[in-house]
């Protein structure tokens, strides 16, 4: 099926990165067809790294392979016939202890929500996420598909050391932080699970594309 | 090996970067100046990929226990070598035994030039690659040496060198290190700057501040960005970004109005708009310029960009016929 989405557009980052934008809002349908660019654009000589974000895409290229506007070129060319459907993301179960020490914030985002901490952990879990990309950090997965009911703002001061495997929800994502760092999401729970191993192959445990559920281990109220 | 007897503000090991795991959030880090550690390599016979020293604002004392060769690019900070002053873009045979001193940046005697030096040594410092690189990534802890900055008494393995004795032990040289950029009588550091994809969000005032403004760098500045003072840059209207890729060099604006400059230890994907982005042949200005010290943004077109790569590799194509003349035969 050959897409109907709009042009991206197109704008050199520096003189050797093109950042490749959708118009908002993100949507899934949207976020495929750029992981299929992605797939699509590795595939081009000159062509170095690809980088997804929310809704676009930049990749990094040797201007003395390829210049800026042949790449430019390839890209509006290629766009409509990209198959949405190239990345099958695998099923991955995130067990979460939700609550207490685990999640400190799980009773602000019910107050804000308007829900009980327990209808907060059922619906977060019980929902399917996408992840959409990965950055900030090794292996931060920025994930789709969260209950609009459950969309909390982030926390008006910013923690200086969020504990490694927090899983939080900042806004309409949800995301797990892998490492230890400062970090402004509603933290909600925590897993066991590591997200990042340098010394693994692959060293995420979360990838582009990935269908995410989390499993309820224990809930803290 | 050597022994690190004070690290000195930061230190740690470092080489060309961590490349092709941006997808995955992995910053490239890496030299924050690839020109000085580049130099620096071949001054001492390694391959420009070796892992080398990244020293921050000098005050670092290295001891050498076995004889090897080193180089030190960036600023000097009066750096001695058993008491003899040795110069960067040197390379200097070392005794075992020997000590390397750079004086503090604050030190008497040192004039305030630059922020960063890089120490090649013969034959790369041998830490364990990890994910394709022997750079420390400082902020998720893992890389160089145990994943963190120096400290004292630490102690570092040196690969096998290609020298053989008598280059090993050949008496000082040195190179012509790179242009600065022309003197024009103002002690603002030019970084040549390509508008960004959200620099038509902001005002025309702002738009022209960006290039008219001499900015500060601030001492909140780090291996992940340099923070600069100056004019407040607005945006025409304050719409919420989506997560979206920024690269070392790239120039955001948040709320505030204050820009930051990403550096290699960047996060991947950022949320400010990107007003511009400082082309490659010029982040290694940034990477040695001092805190305190000044820049201004000049505006350039990709032509301009791209000439001034070209004209750094021909720089580095010299350099490396030059060593060759000279009988300097590294690896290729």
């Amino acid at each position: 099926m050959s897409s109907r989405l709009p042009l991206p557009r197109l704008h050199p980052l520096g003189d050797a990165a093109l950042l490749c934008e959708l118009a908002p809002p993100a949507t899934l349908a949207q976020q495929q067809q750029i992981w299929a660019l992605g797939a699509e654009v590795q595939r081009w000589a000159g062509v170095g790294e690809v980088l997804p974000g929310m809704n676009n895409l930049t990749l990094t290229f040797d201007p003395t392979a390829i210049g800026i506007d042949a790449l430019m070129a390839r890209v509006n060319e290629a766009w409509p016939r990209l198959s949405a459907t190239a990345i099958e993301g695998r099923r991955v179960e995130i067990p979460v202890a939700y609550g207490g020490e685990h999640g400190p914030d799980l009773a602000d985002v019910a107050a804000h929500t308007g829900l009980t901490p327990a209808e907060v952990v059922r619906r977060h879990s019980a929902a399917e996420y996408v992840v959409y990309l990965l950055g900030f950090l090794p292996g931060f997965a920025f994930m789709g598909g969260l209950p609009p009911e459950l969309a909390t703002p982030r926390r008006a001061e910013p923690r200086t050391a969020v504990p490694a495997r927090s899983v939080g929800i900042g806004g309409e994502q949800t995301g797990i932080y892998p490492l230890v760092s400062p970090g402004g999401w509603q933290l909600i729970g925590r897993t066991s699970l590591e997200l990042f191993d340098p010394s693994a192959e692959p060293p995420t445990l979360l990838r582009p594309g990935d269908r995410v559920r989390f499993v309820v281990e224990s809930v803290q109220t | 090996m050597m022994l690190v007897q004070k690290p000195g503000m930061l230190a740690s090991v470092q080489d060309l970067g961590r490349h092709g795991h941006r997808q995955l959030g992995i910053c490239p880090g890496g030299a924050l100046d690839v020109l000085a550690l580049t130099l620096a390599n071949r001054l001492v016979g390694n391959a420009d990929g070796a892992a080398g020293l990244e020293l921050t604002m000098g005050g670092c004392e290295i001891r050498f226990e076995t004889a090897t060769r080193i180089a030190l690019v960036g600023d000097g900070f009066g750096a001695r070598l058993d008491g003899a002053p040795i110069w960067p873009c040197w390379s200097v045979p070392v005794s075992a035994g020997q000590t390397l001193k750079l004086a503090g940046a604050n030190a008497a005697g040192v004039k305030k030039a630059g922020l960063r030096s890089w120490l090649a040594v013969a034959g790369g410092i041998d830490v364990p690659l990890v994910l394709g690189s022997r750079s420390t990534d400082l902020k998720a802890g893992f890389g160089g040496h145990e994943g963190r900055a120096l400290r004292k008494g630490d102690r570092l393995p040196l690969g096998a060198t290609a020298l053989d004795a008598a280059r090993l032990a050949r008496r000082p040289f040195g190179l012509r290190g790179p242009d600065w950029g022309p003197e024009e009588g103002d002690s603002a550091i030019a970084l040549r700057v390509l508008p960004g994809p959200e620099f038509d969000q902001f005002t025309v005032a702002s738009q022209a501040l960006l290039w008219s403004e001499r900015w500060r760098i601030t001492a909140q500045s780090n291996r992940m960005g340099s923070r600069l003072a100056g004019a407040a840059l607005k945006r025409r209207r304050s719409a919420d970004m989506l997560s979206s890729g920024v690269i070392p060099g790239t120039i955001q604006v948040p709320p505030s109005g204050q820009p930051i400059i990403l550096m290699g230890d960047a996060q991947t994907t950022g949320g400010y708009p990107r007003i511009g982005v400082v082309i490659r042949a010029d982040l290694w200005k940034l990477a040695q310029a001092p805190l305190d010290g000044r820049l201004r943004l000049v505006q350039v077109d990709m032509a301009a960009a791209l000439e001034a790569w070209a004209e750094q590799q021909r720089y580095l194509a010299q350099v490396a016929q030059g060593l060759a003349a000279a009988g300097w035969t590294g690896p290729a």
